[in-house]
């Protein structure tokens, strides 16, 4: 065996943009162990979102992540919708699934730029990020802001797509078909990106399966999963559509699935854009109350399924709100891929997932010691108290006090 | 104008640190770069390590396991480094605020030079920052 050195990666460096901090166990060249650390991120946004209102709870969750900014506010949204029994009109339906795949175009574009730029492509980067832009014009033109869209409520979305502007979505779109064809066969043909991408970073459906992983990251590898077709939700049940799947596992296959996709997006907002025209109608239900009761939502993010649970009990806001963003599986997966990779490739394997840390970060805290959980949600609980009856003291205040134990 | 003023505002080396930003701001920065906006074009590029750093670029909330992090990264700055915050997470914590986990204004521990709101800013707001700052370097 030879000597093991460590290669510290991050936490701020050049490679991604967010703060995450990767150690590469290598042995000479080859990469024989990865630890990943987080908590750079994290922000307590479950905690954040028991005092919004359902309302605001959106534009809480939709600052998760900027990059999948409408996944998880659809998530969100269906949980309320479903703790309330809320109706959706149709219109809003189709709105929902529009914006969602234009996101996932411009997301998957976004990938393919950085994985380029990863592989000291720059070229690959700067052609895909200027196609990108014609996209983020569209999302300007319907919601009036290049990203964070603001576009979903419970009970329907908040802006309808005006008519005039759909011959202009059309233009921008019909203009896209080439560069994303290009896109696919500069992928497809380019003998480097071959000798880069082919075979590296493979992951077996088996390891898919026990780590969870969901997406294209899963569909790469030959699991055929998505929520989008296996749940139907927004407007997914009432359109054609495929969904792309390949069977290598490795980081080429990836890519391919998400080309794939980005061709499958375009259908489906053709399709959401004539429908439109078709259904008239309200797009919000305006629900009202959120009567007691339990909510779960789920939304095909471009890299996999975000998982949104809502319990209501009978207020404004909601009691407990869980989410579970793809990344949190997918990130892990990073430790089977890059064993036995050299360094060189261990890049692009490691962006391969299309990591998103800012959705993964949960915290739980543990005694270094004994590995055990030190902080359960009781002993939150007991903290929140002695934080509030200090200040309390410090107010001069007196009120009730909430007995735990009969919780 | 003094030789340091002068070479800083030269062309620009950009170190961008995100804290715990939703990843828009820093979306958004490295789209300035790209050939729609086009940052490159007025030698301003993106660096890899603080070290050569002129300008460092800050986005998204601090919580307390970053701020420490971004403390030490200021000390390591050559200076004279100047500090922008991107986006409402760095100017005034958005929505995070009140969250346990935010550490605090950053401008109470490190000096900011320029504020650019928006959730994220436009690169157009970006750019405009930068062309303002270097007017003001230079003092003009
Ligand atoms: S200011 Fe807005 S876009 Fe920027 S990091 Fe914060 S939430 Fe994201």
């Amino acid at each position: 065996m030879g000597k093991r050195t460590i290669i510290p990666i991050g936490p701020y460096h050049a490679l991604q943009e967010e703060p995450e901090f990767f150690k590469l166990y290598v042995e000479g060249e080859t990469v024989v162990g990865l630890d990943i650390e987080l908590g750079y991120n994290h922000r307590g946004i479950e905690k954040l979102s028991e005092s919004k209102t359902y309302e605001q709870t959106v534009f809480l969750v939709e600052r998760i992540c900027g990059i999948c900014s409408t996944s998880h506010p659809i998530a969100c949204v269906q949980a309320v919708e479903d703790a309330g029994g809320v109706e959706v009109p149709e219109r809003a339906l189709y709105i929902r699934s529009l914006i969602g795949e234009l996101e996932r175009v411009h997301s998957h574009m976004l990938w393919l730029g950085l994985a380029g730029h990863f592989l000291g492509f720059n070229t690959v980067w700067m052609w895909v990020w200027r196609y990108r832009e014609e996209l983020l014009n569209i999302m300007e033109l319907v919601t009036g802001n290049r990203n964070h869209y603001a576009m979903m409520k419970p009970g329907g979305v908040r802006r309808d797509i005006k008519d005039e502007d759909i011959p202009t979505i059309r233009k921008t779109l019909d203009g896209l078909h080439g560069p994303l064809e290009l896109f696919r066969d500069a992928v497809s043909d380019d003998p480097i990106i071959h000798a880069r991408l082919k075979g590296v970073g493979v992951l077996t459906p088996e390891q898919i399966v026990d780590y969870g992983a969901l997406g294209p990251t899963a569909r790469a590898s030959g699991v055929d999963i998505d929520v989008r077709r296996d749940h139907p939700h927004a407007a997914y049940g009432l359109v054609d559509w495929n969904v792309v799947t390949a069977t290598h596992g490795d980081v080429f296959d990836k890519a391919v699935v998400r080309i794939g996709e980005m061709f499958e997006s375009m259908k489906i907002i053709e399709q959401c854009l004539a429908k439109l025209k078709s259904s008239p109608g309200p797009v919000d239900s305006n629900p009202k109350e959120i009567p007691p009761g339990e909510g779960i939502g789920h939304y095909e993010a471009p890299r996999g399924e975000v998982f949104h649970y809502i319990r209501s009990d009978g207020s404004n806001r909601p009691a407990r709100h869980k989410v579970r963003a793809p990344s949190f599986m997918n990130v892990l997966t990073d430790r089977e891929a890059v064993l036995g990779a050299t360094v060189a490739d261990a890049t692009i394997i490691l962006a391969a997932v299309d990591p998103c840390y800012c959705c993964t970060e949960r915290m739980a805290a543990r005694d270094v010691a004994t590995g055990e959980r030190v902080l359960t949600s009781r002993e939150l609980i007991r903290l929140s108290q002695a934080k509030t009856e200090q200040l309390k003291k410090e107010l001069g205040a007196e009120g009730p006090r909430l007995n735990l134990e009969a919780m | 104008m003094s030789f340091a003023v002068q070479a800083l505002t030269r062309s620009l080396n950009v170190f961008h640190l995100a804290g715990s930003a939703c990843n828009n701001c820093d979306i958004e920065i490295l789209d300035a770069l790209t050939p729609r906006y086009d940052l490159e074009r007025f030698g301003i590029v993106l660096v890899g390590s603080i070290r050569h750093a002129d300008v460092l670029l800050l986005s998204g909330v601090f919580n307390k396991k970053s701020a420490i992090r971004l403390q030490h990264l200021y000390e390591q700055a050559p200076k004279p480094v100047v500090v922008v915050a991107i986006g409402a997470c760095a100017c005034a914590g958005c929505m995070f605020r009140e969250s346990y986990n935010w550490y605090g204004k950053i401008s109470d521990y490190i000096p900011i030079d320029a504020y650019v709101p928006g959730c994220p800013p436009k690169p157009e707001a970006m750019i405009a920052a930068v062309a303002k700052l270097i007017a003001k370097l230079r003092g003009s």
